[in-house]
C-alpha cells in the first residue's frame, strides 16, 4: 500500500489547523506552506485558467508561479508563504491565477 | 526612505560575500532578499538546516554559515523576505515585504539574482509531482522533506548530489535516468586540463558517483524519447534507453539539465546580454569587476554567468572592492591587494567549467522539444505554436507574446524564454543572438494595487 504522504518527513514540531479547499489539515506551523501541502499528500494546488490543468509545486523558489494559492482571499505563493494557524486556503477559481500579472 | 552606499540584491553566496566585504570596506549596505532566512538557494536555511540535518547535506553546504554568519555586523542591514520588483537607475531599488511596498536608494547596486534551474520541457513536465531538482534540493534543505518513489530525470552534478543526499537520508531515487551519452563524456576530457586544475571538486562528484553505485541505484544513460506520464499527476517516466523503452513508476519527478543565469533583473535595466556557446544561455557583458556598461551597476555570482557558490563568493567580494574603491573608502593598492587571491580562486573555480559544460551538455530534445509540449507553462503555449508563429514572420520573443502570450504569466518568461528563443532561432535559421530575448519590464514580479496604496507617498507618484 502506498504511503498518504508521497514524502519522507525529517522534521518534527508543533502543529496548525488550516483549512485547505474546505479539508481541515494540521500542518507544522511556521514551515513553508508549499512543502507543507506537499508533506499532507496534497499535490495538486490549483487548475490552470488556459486549460484547466492541474498544478503543483514546482520550482520552490518563487520563480514559476505554478504554487499559486488563494490565503485568506489573496493570491499568493504557496512557496513563499509561511504556515499560520488558521490559515483558510482555496485553491484559486479560473482566471484568477495565471493570467496577468 | 533609506539611503545606503550600496545596495545589494539577493543573499545568496555573492549578495552575502559583497554586502560584508563593502561593509568591512566602510560602505554602509542594504541587502535586500526575497527569503525569509539568508543563504540564497544554494545555502538556502543553511542556519537551521546545518544544523539538524548538516551529515545528510554535506560540508559543501554547512560551510554557508560562515556567510550568515558574518551579516551579523552594524554596517549590513539585511531585509529579508523583500521581493524587488523595480530598480531605476541613479539608484532606487522598489520592494514589497509584509504586503506593503517600499523602497531605498543607494549610490551603488550589486545584482546578485543567482541562477535558475534551465527550463526542461518534456512531454508531461507540467504535471503536479514533477519538479526541477533544485526544488527536491530546497524541501530537504529547508523543510526536511525527501521524496519516496522518486526517479531523477536529466543529467549534470547537481542530479548525482541529489540522489547521494536521498541515499543518506534513507530514501534511495528509484532510478536515475541520465541523459547523458558516453560520447559527450569521453569528448569531455579535451578539457581535463582545466578539470584538474580544480581537484578536489573533481574528487567531490567522483565521489557522488560511488555513493550512488554503492546504493544500488538503477542508472539508465544515453535516455531518449523521455516523457512523464500520469492522469492528473505524475505517475511513471517513460523513456529509451539501451535499445529498449522503459517505464519506471514515479509519484515524484526531478528535472535538471543544468542551471542558468537569471537575468531578469539585469535585463529590465537594459544590460548588454551575450550568447554563451559553452553554456546555452545569455550572460551579462561585465567588467573585470562585474560592472555593467551603467556605471555603479554590478552583477555578481551564477546571474553573471554559472560557475558555483565557491566562485559566487569571490565574484561578489571584487563587485564590493570596486564599490568601495568608486566611494573613496579603498585606495587602488588597498583593492588590489585584497582582489589579488580572489581572482586566483575565480580563476580555479572557472577552469572546472568548460569539462563540467562539455561532460553534461543540456539534453538537445528538452531544448527544442516536440509540437505538443508546453514550453510556457503559465499560458500554455506549445512548441508547436511558437513553430508555427516563425511561419507566420515571428522572428523574436517579443514578437511571440503578441503572437500568443507566450511569456506574459506571472513568471515573466523565466522558464520559457531561453526554449522560445531557441525554437524561433532553429525555425528562422539564426543565431540566439540574432533571435534575441524577452524585454523585460517592472514590475519584475506581480504586485498588487493593495501594496502600492501602502506605500509612502513620494514613492507611490513615482510608481504611477
Amino acid at each position: 500500500m502506498k504511503p498518504a504522504s508521497p514524502f519522507l518527513e525529517l522534521d518534527e514540531g508543533p502543529r496548525v489547523r488550516v483549512v485547505f479547499d474546505g479539508t481541515p489539515l494540521d500542518l507544522r506551523a511556521g514551515a513553508n506552506l508549499a512543502a507543507a501541502l506537499l508533506a499532507a499528500g496534497v499535490q495538486t494546488l490549483r487548475h490552470t485558467s488556459v486549460s484547466g490543468a492541474p498544478r503543483g509545486p514546482f520550482c520552490m523558489m518563487g520563480a514559476c508561479y505554478d504554487c499559486l494559492v488563494e490565503i485568506d482571499g489573496v493570491v499568493r505563493q504557496a512557496c513563499m508563504t509561511e504556515v499560520a494557524e488558521g490559515m483558510e486556503i482555496a485553491r484559486p477559481r479560473a482566471g484568477e491565477a495565471g493570467h496577468g500579472a | 526612505m533609506a539611503h545606503s552606499d550600496l545596495a545589494v540584491v539577493g543573499a545568496g553566496p555573492a549578495g552575502m560575500a559583497a554586502a560584508v566585504t563593502a561593509a568591512e570596506a566602510g560602505l554602509s549596505v542594504t541587502l535586500l532578499d526575497e527569503q525569509p532566512r539568508p543563504g540564497g538557494q544554494i545555502y538556502r536555511d543553511v542556519d537551521r538546516a546545518a544544523a539538524r540535518r548538516g551529515d545528510i547535506l554535506g560540508a559543501d553546504f554547512t560551510v554557508g554559515v560562515r556567510l550568515t554568519g558574518a551579516l551579523a555586523q552594524p554596517g549590513v542591514a539585511h531585509v529579508p523576505g523583500a521581493t524587488v520588483w523595480a530598480i531605476e537607475a541613479g539608484w532606487r531599488l522598489l520592494y514589497t515585504r509584509d504586503g506593503r511596498a517600499a523602497e531605498v536608494t543607494a549610490d551603488r547596486v550589486i545584482l546578485a539574482t543567482g541562477a535558475m534551474e534551465r527550463p526542461m520541457p518534456l512531454p508531461g513536465w507540467t504535471l503536479p509531482g514533477v519538479m526541477t531538482a533544485g526544488a527536491g534540493q530546497i524541501l530537504l534543505k529547508q523543510s526536511g522533506l525527501v521524496p519516496r518513489e522518486a526517479v531523477l530525470v536529466g543529467c549534470g552534478p547537481l542530479l548525482y548530489l541529489v540522489a547521494a543526499q536521498m541515499v543518506r537520508a534513507g530514501v534511495p531515487p528509484r532510478a536515475l535516468v541520465e541523459t547523458q551519452t558516453k560520447a559527450e563524456l569521453i569528448a569531455a576530457f579535451r578539457h581535463a586540463g582545466g578539470a584538474l586544475r580544480n581537484g578536489p571538486a573533481l574528487a567531490k562528484g567522483l565521489g557522488l558517483i560511488a555513493e550512488i553505485a554503492g546504493a544500488g541505484i538503477d542508472r539508465h544513460t544515453g535516455a531518449t524519447d523521455i516523457a512523464i506520464d500520469g492522469e492528473g499527476q505524475a505517475e511513471a517516466v517513460r523513456f529509451r534507453a539501451g535499445g529498449r523503452v522503459h517505464r519506471i513508476p514515479a509519484r515524484t519527478v526531478l528535472l535538471h539539465h543544468g542551471v542558468v543565469p537569471n537575468t531578469q533583473a539585469a535585463r529590465s535595466l537594459g544590460i548588454a546580454h551575450r550568447w554563451d556557446h559553452g553554456q546555452h544561455c545569455f550572460a551579462p557583458v561585465l567588467d573585470g569587476w562585474g560592472e555593467t556598461e551603467r556605471a555603479g551597476l554590478f552583477i555578481a555570482g551564477d546571474g553573471a554567468g554559472i560557475a558555483g557558490a565557491k566562485a559566487a563568493e569571490a565574484a561578489g567580494r571584487l563587485a564590493a572592492l570596486q564599490a568601495g574603491r568608486q566611494a573613496g573608502r579603498l585606495s587602488r593598492g588597498q583593492r588590489d591587494r585584497q582582489a589579488a587571491p580572489l581572482r586566483a580562486a575565480l580563476s580555479r573555480e572557472r577552469a572546472l567549467r568548460p569539462f563540467l559544460d562539455a561532460a553534461y551538455p543540456p539534453h538537445a530534445p528538452a531544448l527544442r522539444p516536440p509540437d505538443a509540449t508546453v514550453v510556457c507553462r503559465c499560458e500554455e503555449v506549445t512548441a508547436g505554436d511558437i513553430r508555427r508563429y516563425a511561419t507566420l514572420g515571428c522572428t523574436g520573443p517579443n514578437q511571440a507574446k503578441a503572437f500568443g502570450r507566450a511569456g506574459m504569466g506571472p513568471c515573466q518568461g523565466r522558464y520559457c524564454g531561453l526554449t522560445v528563443t531557441a525554437l524561433l532561432a532553429e525555425a528562422n535559421r539564426q543565431s540566439p543572438e540574432a533571435t534575441g530575448y524577452y524585454r523585460i519590464r517592472p514590475p519584475l514580479k506581480p504586485v498588487t494595487l493593495g501594496e502600492l496604496a501602502a506605500m509612502d507617498a513620494p514613492a507611490r507618484d513615482a510608481a504611477e
